[in-house]
C-alpha cells in the first residue's frame, strides 16, 4: 500500500493527545468554522462539499452536498441538522472513537453544517450503551460554548447554533434516520413511510438533515483544504477521501483503520490488520457491517469503494469488515445474524416483523439437526417475501445473511438437514416441535 | 416522587426541545437512575411532566431495551452475543461468569448485587469478547479478567479495568 496522509485520526495519534479544545485549536481546530462564519455563502459551501466528492458514512453512501441542497432555503421557521451516532450496526466500532478522542472535529463538523442549512439547533442521537462518549461530548459542547464557538453568539455573528446529547436506549432501527427521528421524538423507533424526506418533513415535520459522524467529522477539512484536494483522495470518483474501516473477527490486529478509500479487502486484511489469527485460511469476511451479504475468498481483490463492492454483490455500509477463518460454520454465522436482526425488528412491517421470527426458528432447528430438506426452498421463499417489502432497508439487511450464505455455502446446509434425515427414524411423519426463540 | 427534588434537571432538559415529549427518553433514564428500573409511578410522574397518558410512556419505554421494569442488581452485566463477538469467544464469557456467581442470563445472584443478561451488539466489535456492567466497557475479555473484574465490583464498587476513551489499536509507546 503507498503511503498516504490520515485526516480524522491525525489529531488522535498525535502522542499524548486526549482531544481538549486547547489541543484540537492548536493543531488547527475551528479554523474551517471562522472561516465560514467570516462570511461565505451557504450555497458555496454546499457546491464546494458536492464538488469534494464526499458521500455518507453511516451505510448508504448518498453524496453528503446533495443531501443538504434538498433543504428549502427560504423555509419559514426552525431546521434541524441530527448527528447520527447511534452505531448500531454490528461490525461497527468506529463513530464511539472520534467522539471519544476528538469531540471536537465532531463539532466543528457540526457548526458548519448548521451555518450551511441555516439550523440553529442540532442534536446528537448517540447510542444508549456509549454512556462514555455522551459525558465527552457533554463536556466538549461547554468547553465550545465557552469559547464562543456555539451558543447564542457564534463568533460573534449574532447567530445561534446549539448543539445537544440525546441518548438512545437500546434499538438497533434507530440508526434508521426516520427511526432514529420518531425516537428523538420521544416515540417507539419506528421508520416512517418515504416520501416525505426529512429534508422537508424530518424532525417535528421540520426541514432536517441526518448525518453520520464520519461523514461530519470529514466536512472542516473540506473547507480548509479545499473540495480538489478531497476529491483526489482515494478512488474517485467512486469514493473520494479517507474511510475508517472496523476490522474485527478472525484477525490478527482487529481495530480501526483509516484508509483512502479503493485500497482492495487483501490490503486491509492481510497488509493492515496482520492477516488470520492463527494463520488459518480465510473462509469468508462481510464487508460493511451486518446489513451487507457475505464474501468469499475470491472477492479479496476487490476495491473497498460504494461501487466496486456493489458489483461484487454486496455493499460498503457502515465500514465494518467481519472476517472468518476455515472451520466457521456458515450456517451457525447466519444464524447468530439472524438472531440479531429478529431481536432488532421494530414491528411495524409485517412481512418483517413475523417473517423473522420465522426465518429464526426454522435456522434454529436446522442448527439443531432438525431441518427437512424443504427447509431450504422455504427459507430462500421467506427471505423472497421481505426483501422490498418493508417500509426501510432493514428487510434486505436481514435477509442478507442467509441469502448469501446460502448462496455460496449452501453444502452446509444440506450437510446440517442430512445428519437430521439420518437421526430421524420415520421422516415422513416427524415435524419436529418449533421452539420460542 | 422521585422528580420534585430534581426540579432544575427536569427544567434544563425540557428547555432542550421545542416539543416536550423529546424529554421522554432523559427522563425515563433519570427515573431508571434515581430507583434502579423505571417503576410505574415513575412512568406516571413523567406522563404528567411531559402532558402524556401513562400508555404513551409505557408505550414508548417497552421499546427501548436499556430500561429495566423490574428491580435489578446492583450490578447489571450485559454480554454481547452477537457474531462479530461471538467468533471470538462471547458464549465463553456467559459460562465464566456463570462459574464465577453462579448464575446464567436472566438470573440474579442471591446476594442481589449481580445480574446476568446477554444482548445484541454493542458496538465493540474489535474489541471482542466484551460486556457492559452499568455505564462501563469492559472489552477484551479473559477468564481471568472477568474475575478480577466481578471482584474489584464486588469489593470497591468500581473496577480498575474498565474502558477509557476509546481508541484500538492503541497508540504504539
Amino acid at each position: 500500500m503507498a503511503k498516504y496522509e490520515k485526516i480524522l485520526f491525525k489529531n488522535m495519534e498525535q502522542p499524548g493527545y486526549v482531544g481538549s479544545l486547547k489541543e484540537y485549536e492548536h493543531l488547527g481546530g475551528y479554523q474551517a468554522l471562522r472561516t465560514v462564519f467570516a462570511g461565505m455563502a451557504p450555497a458555496d459551501i454546499i457546491e464546494t462539499v458536492k464538488q469534494s466528492g464526499l458521500r455518507g458514512r453511516g451505510g448508504a453512501g448518498f453524496p453528503t452536498g446533495v443531501k443538504w441542497s434538498f433543504i428549502p432555503k427560504d423555509h419559514p421557521g426552525p431546521k434541524y441538522l441530527c448527528c447520527n451516532a447511534d452505531e448500531s450496526e454490528p461490525g461497527t466500532f468506529k463513530d464511539r472513537q472520534l467522539m471519544e478522542r476528538d469531540p471536537h472535529q465532531v463539532l466543528e463538523g457540526m457548526a458548519i453544517t448548521c451555518y450551511t442549512i441555516g439550523a440553529e439547533t442540532a442534536y446528537i442521537y448517540i447510542r444508549g450503551e456509549f454512556w462514555l462518549g455522551a459525558q465527552i461530548l457533554e463536556r466538549a459542547i461547554e468547553d465550545a460554548k465557552q469559547a464562543g464557538y456555539l451558543g447564542s453568539d457564534v463568533l460573534g455573528s449574532g447567530k445561534t447554533i446549539n448543539i445537544y446529547v440525546h441518548r438512545g436506549a437500546g434499538a438497533y432501527i434507530c440508526g434508521e434516520e426516520t427511526a432514529l427521528l420518531e425516537s428523538l421524538e420521544g416515540k417507539r423507533g419506528k421508520p416512517r413511510f418515504k416520501p416525505p424526506f426529512p429534508a422537508t418533513h424530518g424532525l417535528y415535520q421540520k426541514p432536517t438533515v441526518v448525518n453520520n459522524v464520519e461523514t461530519l467529522a470529514n466536512i472542516p477539512h473540506i473547507m480548509n483544504r479545499g473540495a480538489e484536494w478531497f476529491a483526489a483522495i482515494g478512488e474517485p470518483p467512486k469514493g473520494s477521501g479517507t474511510r475508517i474501516f472496523c476490522l474485527s473477527g478472525h484477525v490478527k490486529r482487529p481495530g480501526n483503520y483509516e484508509v483512502p478509500m479503493g485500497v482492495t479487502f487483501r490490503e486491509m486484511i492481510y497488509e493492515v490488520g496482520g492477516g488470520m489469527r492463527s494463520n488459518t485460511p480465510l473462509k469468508a469476511f462481510i464487508p460493511g457491517g451486518a446489513s451487507a451479504p457475505f464474501l468469499t475468498p475470491e472477492h479479496l481483490d476487490v476495491k473497498m469503494d460504494f461501487e466496486s463492492v456493489a458489483k461484487a454483490g454486496s455493499m460498503l455500509g457502515s465500514g465494518g469488515i467481519t472476517v472468518m477463518e476455515e472451520g466457521t460454520n456458515m450456517v451457525w454465522a447466519a444464524l447468530r445474524l439472524m438472531e440479531f436482526f429478529y431481536h432488532e425488528s421494530c414491528g411495524k412491517c409485517t412481512p418483517c416483523r413475523e417473517g423473522s421470527s420465522w426465518l429464526v426458528q426454522t435456522m434454529q432447528r436446522i442448527w439443531r439437526r432438525e431441518g427437512r430438506t424443504s427447509d431450504l426452498d422455504l427459507l430462500l421463499d421467506l427471505c423472497k417475501s421481505i426483501e422490498g417489502r418493508t417500509v426501510c432497508a432493514f428487510g434486505e439487511a436481514e435477509v442478507s445473511p442467509i441469502v448469501s450464505t446460502m448462496r455460496h455455502w449452501r453444502s452446509e446446509y444440506e450437510e446440517l438437514i442430512r445428519e437430521a434425515e439420518a437421526s430421524r427414524p420415520n421422516s415422513k411423519q416427524e415435524i419436529p416441535v418449533l421452539s420460542q426463540a | 416522587m422521585i422528580f420534585d427534588k430534581l426540579k432544575d434537571e427536569v427544567e434544563k432538559l425540557l428547555s432542550r426541545y421545542p416539543v416536550k415529549r423529546s424529554a421522554l427518553l432523559p427522563l425515563l433514564y433519570i427515573a431508571q437512575r434515581e430507583e434502579g428500573y423505571v417503576s410505574e409511578p415513575a412512568m406516571k410522574e413523567i406522563a404528567m411532566l411531559l402532558d402524556l397518558t401513562p400508555s404513551q410512556v409505557y408505550e414508548t419505554v417497552t421499546f427501548y431495551s436499556m430500561y429495566n421494569l423490574k428491580p435489578i442488581g446492583k450490578y447489571h452485566i450485559q454480554v454481547c452475543r452477537s457474531l462479530m463477538c461471538a467468533l471470538v469467544g462471547s458464549d465463553n464469557v456467559v459460562e465464566w461468569i456463570h462459574k464465577k456467581l453462579e448464575i446464567t442470563p436472566g438470573q440474579t445472584s442471591s446476594d442481589k448485587n449481580f445480574t446476568l443478561s446477554v444482548v445484541e451488539c454493542l458496538g465493540s466489535c474489535g474489541t471482542g469478547p466484551m460486556m457492559q456492567v452499568n455505564d462501563d466497557y469492559y472489552e477484551r475479555l479473559t477468564e481471568e479478567k472477568v474475575g478480577h473484574i466481578l471482584d474489584e465490583l464486588k469489593q470497591k464498587g468500581s473496577s480498575s479495568m474498565k474502558s477509557g476513551p476509546f481508541m484500538f489499536p492503541q497508540l504504539a509507546k
